[in-house]
């Protein structure tokens, strides 16, 4: 049981691992277009903003251009963006409502996952090593095994 | 026992996830056109979203579209970046002085686009009358909108009477204005 906890709680310390740095290099980012276009969307054509080319995405590109002149870092411009464009300017959804099942569902599916292997995999382990146990055949009765043996010389001889 | 509870919980998992997934996608919205399909059977349908506020273009404040019942209004929905927009302009801002003597306006609504940009339009375009921005779209995914430039007429009780969804040439604006104007009021 403590081995199994002590899995579980490797596993959750490894997405936190990989989850943190992501999110404080986005805090603290300084501002460059093409890390912005990467994480916001052109709004009208629904693609990221690095690879979409319609007239509203050069128009949004250009308004970045100038935000980054004014100074403002990579979160200042996001907000920004957002008062424009609304949130379905941001890559990943803002963590609230329904949107937040896109945060919530996976680790939680993960998490529901990994208990359950937990928890059906020693069941299997277990029930496996039964059926081998069974599968050894019991030994014959003492007239049964003189029976096979006078058979197979009969049919060997 | 156990066995059945880890089956059942599965699938009840699976049947969470598939509703949620239906969820996800019924409200994604695919292309709407009730608007044009009541008015093809001869029924007015009231605006949609029509207490929406919407934040006034270059000035503080919002305006409700349901706040204009009793003036003729040409919702036109533009955005700077969009050619179209730009050449259909003239043609609006001729209309807007028709209107203005018949107790009705044009409104401009700006579609995805950044406040700095559309007062560059307004400006560059000689645009005089009012605008509104509707940030998140949420105003025109309800008329069914799915690009720029769209020009919807409403007349006096807050009913869509005529939609061009593309944009504004010759005299179809004129034309189907002056026909409501001559309806009784």
């Amino acid at each position: 049981m403590r081995r199994r906890l002590f899995a579980l709680a490797s596993v959750t310390a490894l997405i936190a691992a990989a989850a943190l740095p992501a999110a404080a290099l986005a805090a603290g980012a300084k501002a460059s277009l093409t890390d912005i276009e990467n994480d916001v969307m052109c709004v009208s054509c629904r693609e990221s903003l690095a690879v979409a080319q319609s007239p509203q995405a050069l128009a949004e590109r250009n308004y970045i251009r100038t935000l980054i002149g004014q100074g403002l870092d990579k979160a200042q411009i996001e907000k920004q963006l957002v008062a424009q464009y609304g949130t379905s300017v941001l890559g990943r959804p803002p963590a609230h409502g329904f949107n937040l099942t896109v945060y919530v569902l996976p680790p939680a599916l993960l998490l529901v996952g990994l208990g359950a292997l937990a928890v059906v995999l020693p069941r299997w382990r277990r029930r496996a090593r039964s059926e081998d146990a069974v599968a050894v055949a019991p030994a014959l009765a003492p007239a049964d095994a003189r029976r096979l043996e006078d058979e197979l010389t009969r049919y060997g001889g | 026992m156990p066995r059945f509870a880890v089956s059942g919980l599965v699938t009840v998992l699976a049947i969470a996830l598939l509703a949620l997934l239906a969820f996800g996608v019924a409200h994604q919205g695919g292309e709407n056109t009730s608007i044009d399909q009541s008015i093809a059977r001869g029924v007015d349908p009231p605006l949609p979203n029509a207490n929406l506020p919407l934040p006034i273009l270059g000035a503080s404040g919002t305006q409700t579209i349901s706040a204009l019942r009793g003036k003729l209004v040409v919702l036109n929905v533009f955005a700077s970046w969009c050619d179209p927009c730009r050449a259909e302009a003239p043609i609006l801002e001729q209309e807007q002085r028709t209107l203005l003597k018949h107790n009705g306006t044009v409104l401009g609504v700006t579609y995805l686009d950044n406040s700095t940009d559309s007062e560059t339009f307004v400006h560059q375009e000689h645009i005089n009358y009012p605008v509104v921005r509707d940030v998140n779209g949420n105003f025109v995914r309800g008329l069914g909108s799915n690009g720029v430039p769209e020009t919807f007429i409403i007349d006096r009780q807050g009913r869509v009477v005529a939609v061009r969804r593309y944009q504004l040439a010759g005299n179809w604006l004129a034309q189907t204005v002056n026909r409501i104007l001559g309806q009784p009021a």
